[in-house]
């Protein structure tokens, strides 16, 4: 059989394989042990069929490709229509990757309801997933609410501490953004009668939709609060520092690594796809809040007696990066958004599952009842060192080409953007340099800590694909840019018809 | 059109006998004329959604009506439960006065209750004050039926006092019929300034619906107030044109049915004897304690939230875009906004269920096998609607050319 006979049905057999499992998993007796390895099996066989995606990825071309459009319901006119480019592409592959280390990484941690545990990272799977490929409005609409459940119950019942507020928290400030994206979507299906992504960007750019000048710049803002809730953009942020905080290792993995990204990936392929001018005409304070976000998270993660906490502020730092790329409508801006979006998603993902490794022997997150970990831990210190100079942004590691680009897109659009975002990087080096000296360096202050256990195999198999992958990504970021640079110029050809429209008159 | 809710109608009752075998032995009450009265509200329901006559329609109203307010006392020993039916019956024979009244203007308006001929008449261009007053009339006793505000006070204290299988038919079932009925009365006779009533009405029920449920503690009353904003969204589609409207119509009162009933059936079975666990704190732990009906009962609430995959999405959905086909921008609004306030009361059930630990734990009976059908009919309604809805809308489409040649 070719391969190539894949295409067409690829994307729904990597979205559908988790939650097939899951649901096989309901049938399952309760034997935690061979829960977790058919949960690890079922991820895996996703991860190797997502490979199918960069393989056979017709690099050059800037299209959807793998796509499958089938009718699903008549009325009102849903398509089950799927697709990826160059950036939902490395979304999806994202996903898969970090699902089977979040199950190795849970495989102690959680003894409680294992089963409804890795139901739950399952069906979460299939939803991210799920997100990132379709092409139907509805459909995303349907993956995208559909997340909200799955990782509501995962804070809510596998968390820690004030688990049900963060839960609750969560789920309403979700929810409630959504509900604007929703009404949207309704409106766009009012007026044209499709859900289909590329049709209403064909009709929106032919000036078809009736009503649309006057509705659009409110439609804009409907799909766009719901976006930077999710990624958060200051000041919508409060949400994430609670739900990390008290979220298991693997619900903070997914939340960091992917969920946020729903929201960047929201605002590149809608906001800007849908609403090119609304976009340029809003771009001024949307970059601005991305600044504040960069600056203020930073400074927040600064002063962070939580271990977690530090790292989810600095995610609200990092997404600000993202979003600040994403508005500067420059191709290097918007290829480096989509690389920190990966980038961010490998090394922070590793972080939580670093602090994951900590809370499960010490059952703290506090920085100050740390100090001195080198010595018991060499093994895991040199893995967390890795992703945190990744994090931070250091030549030859992911996170440095991603800002690079993302900042001399900003430097290209606003000078003055540039330069205050280019601070954000240095705060990001105080604030992790110094959190590792105080973790890491020095004499072990707490006797406790002297005898902690150093990460085991299952551990190490864990935790170290991500630095691995941290490393190949800082190395050679065209076998990612490459892919991804394409879609992002197809993306930008409305912006750049604007500008010379602005440059011609 | 009458076909399908016939079809809607007995179904309910079928669901609500099902479960209510359990119920009456668990309270103690022997009677056989519980089942027979439900049987006799079934004729009135279905003699309502078929009814085109006016005065056939009153006829039918009592008929289901006075079944229901006798059903709503049967719990014979709590003096809630007789005080529910008390006032179920005065404030319902108000209201039914209210209907008969817009009846006789009706009449006296045209000279004739027969629906086409008031409809032709209307069309013809007699827009007289005493027709106005009449639909406006005729909407109060509806509106009281389907318990959408400002005629909702009743709901809460009969819902909460009314044995919970009870609640369970009168909160879907008359409901379906009086919002066939109301199909009638504004879409096929077109009803002249309908928009401005069930604007108003619509946002009052929706808002005043979910901001009182935001406060309840016992789970009758929670669900009484939620089945108030649910009327609320249901009345938007009255505003929409005929053609997206009354399928969107259809398909709500299928959805709220299947989920609104499956959700009864499990508060009726935890209720215990004398109904004594009925808050919201004695479903603390049921997540661990009884996987199987929690998971039951979050798939209706999820469904009453409006999540993708359950019917309770569809249906908003298809109202959402019906209203916005018509241009109400803003009752859409109104409407968005309450779906996510009313998110967060289901989402308190929902927390308690699976978070949190029950101090004194409330005994759960064994499931017994006419709960189990009744369930898994609900919910595989209520999931049917949610995967694939195309049929049924398809099959609700077909109605709009009965009711407007």
């Amino acid at each position: 059989m070719n391969v190539h006979d894949l295409d067409p049905v690829i994307l729904s057999l990597i979205t559908f394989t988790p939650l097939a499992g899951a649901i096989l998993l309901l049938f399952l007796p309760r034997r935690d042990r061979e829960i977790r390895w058919f949960s690890l099996g079922i991820s895996l066989l996703a991860f190797v069929a997502s490979l199918h995606l960069p393989v056979h990825f017709h690099r050059a071309e800037p299209g959807f490709q793998f796509e499958l459009d089938k009718a699903w319901i008549p009325t009102p006119n849903i398509h089950y229509h799927l697709g990826v480019d160059g950036v939902s592409l490395w979304l999806a592959v994202l996903t898969t990757f970090l699902t089977p280390l979040c199950v190795l990484i849970s495989w102690r941690s959680v003894n409680e309801r294992v089963k409804e545990f890795f139901i739950l990272l399952l069906v979460l799977e299939t939803a991210l997933i799920g997100v990132f490929v379709s092409l139907d409005l509805f459909l995303f609409y349907f993956f995208w609410e559909a997340t909200l459940i799955p990782m509501a119950l995962l804070i809510g019942m596998y968390g820690h501490g004030r688990k049900i507020y963060a839960a609750v928290k969560f789920f309403l400030y979700t929810m409630i953004a959504s509900m604007f994206m929703l009404a949207a979507i309704l409106w766009l299906y009012a007026k044209t009668g499709t859900f289909d992504f590329i049709a209403l960007q064909r009709a929106a750019q032919a000036g078809q939709i009736p009503d649309f000048p006057s509705a659009a710049g409110w439609l804009f803002l409907g799909f766009f609060v719901a976006f930077a809730v999710k990624v958060p953009l200051f000041p919508f942020h409060t949400w994430l520092p609670d739900a990390h905080v008290e979220a298991p290792t693997a619900g903070s993995v997914l939340l960091a690594g992917v969920l946020l990204k729903m929201g960047t990936y929201g605002m590149l392929r809608f906001n800007l796809g849908l609403f090119p001018l609304q976009a340029r005409a809003n771009a001024g304070w949307i970059s601005v809040l991305a600044l504040i976000g960069i600056i203020y998270g930073a400074l927040v993660a600064m002063i962070q007696p939580n271990l977690k906490k530090l790292i989810a502020y600095s995610s609200v730092s990092h997404l600000g990066f993202v979003v600040l790329g994403i508005f500067s409508f420059t191709a290097a801006g918007l290829s480096g958004a989509t690389f920190v979006m990966l980038a961010h998603g490998v090394s922070t993902g590793g972080l939580f599952m670093l602090a994951g490794l900590l809370y499960e022997r010490r059952h703290t997150y506090e920085i100050r009842e740390y100090g001195g970990l080198a010595t018991p831990m060499p093994v895991y210190s040199a893995t967390f060192m890795v992703l945190m100079l990744a994090s931070v942004g250091l030549p030859l590691l992911n996170g440095f080409i991603g800002e690079f680009l993302v900042l001399s897109g900003a430097f290209q659009s606003r000078p003055l953007f540039g330069i205050l975002g280019a601070t954000g990087v240095i705060w990001s080096a105080c604030y992790l340099l110094w959190m590792y000296q105080r973790v890491f360096f020095g004499q072990v202050r707490n006797a406790v800590n002297a005898g902690l256990l150093d990460i085991d195999g299952r551990e190490r198999t864990a935790l170290w694909p991500t630095a691995v992958a941290a490393l190949v990504m800082g190395v050679a970021p065209l076998l990612w840019l490459n892919s991804i640079e394409p879609s992002i110029h197809s993306m930008l050809v409305p912006f750049t018809q604007v500008a010379s429209k602005v440059v011609g008159q | 059109m009458c076909l399908r809710f016939h079809i809607l109608i007995t179904a309910i009752t079928a669901v609500v006998i099902l479960m209510s075998y359990e119920y009456m032995a668990t309270q103690q009450i022997r009677a056989g004329e519980y089942y027979s009265l439900i049987l006799l509200g079934a004729v009135g329901m279905c003699l309502m959604s078929s009814a085109v006559e006016l005065v056939l329609i009153f006829i039918a109203l009592e008929i289901s009506s006075i079944s229901t307010y006798v059903l709503a006392g049967f719990r014979r020993r709590a003096a809630i439960s007789s005080e529910a039916s008390v006032k179920y019956f005065l404030l319902g024979s108000f209201a039914t006065a209210f209907f008969l009244y817009g009846v006789a203007l009706m009449f006296g308006a045209t000279g004739s209750t027969g629906i086409s001929v008031i409809a032709q008449s209307l069309r013809a261009g007699n827009t007289s004050t005493l027709a106005f007053a009449g639909i406006a009339l005729m909407f109060v006793g509806l509106g009281f039926k389907v318990a959408a505000a400002p005629f909702h006070i009743w709901t809460p204290d009969v819902y909460e006092g009314a044995p919970a299988p009870v609640v369970a038919l009168m909160s879907t079932g008359p409901k379906a019929a009086v919002f066939a009925v109301l199909l009638r009365v504004l879409f096929e006779i077109n009803a002249p300034g309908r928009l401005g009533l069930i604007w108003v009405t619509a946002a009052l029920s929706m808002t005043l619906g979910n901001l009182s449920a935001l406060v309840q503690h016992n789970v009758k009353r929670l669900l009484a107030y939620s089945s108030i904003a649910h009327a609320g969204y249901l009345m938007m589609a009255y505003a929409a044109l005929p053609a997206n409207g009354i399928p969107a119509v259809m398909f709500y009162t299928a959805t709220y049915a299947a989920m609104n009933v499956g959700a009864f059936a499990i508060v009726s079975h935890l209720a215990g004897a004398g109904e004594r666990y009925v808050t919201i704190e004695d479903y603390a732990g049921l997540g661990r304690r009884s996987p199987l009906l929690a998971a039951a009962l979050s798939i209706f609430l999820l469904s009453l939230i409006g999540i993708p995959m359950t019917g309770g999405f569809f249906a908003k959905f298809y109202v959402f875009s019906a209203a916005f086909q018509n241009s109400l921008t803003g009752l859409v609004i109104i409407g968005v906004l309450n779906s996510a306030i009313g998110a967060y009361y289901y989402l308190r059930l929902l927390v308690v269920m699976y978070m949190k630990e029950g101090g004194q734990e409330i005994p759960i009976a064994p499931t017994p096998l006419a709960l189990h059908a009744a369930l898994a009919i609900s919910i595989a309604a209520t999931l049917y609607l949610g995967i694939l809805p195309g049929r049924v809308i398809e099959f609700a489409s077909r109605s709009v050319r009965d009711l407007t040649q």
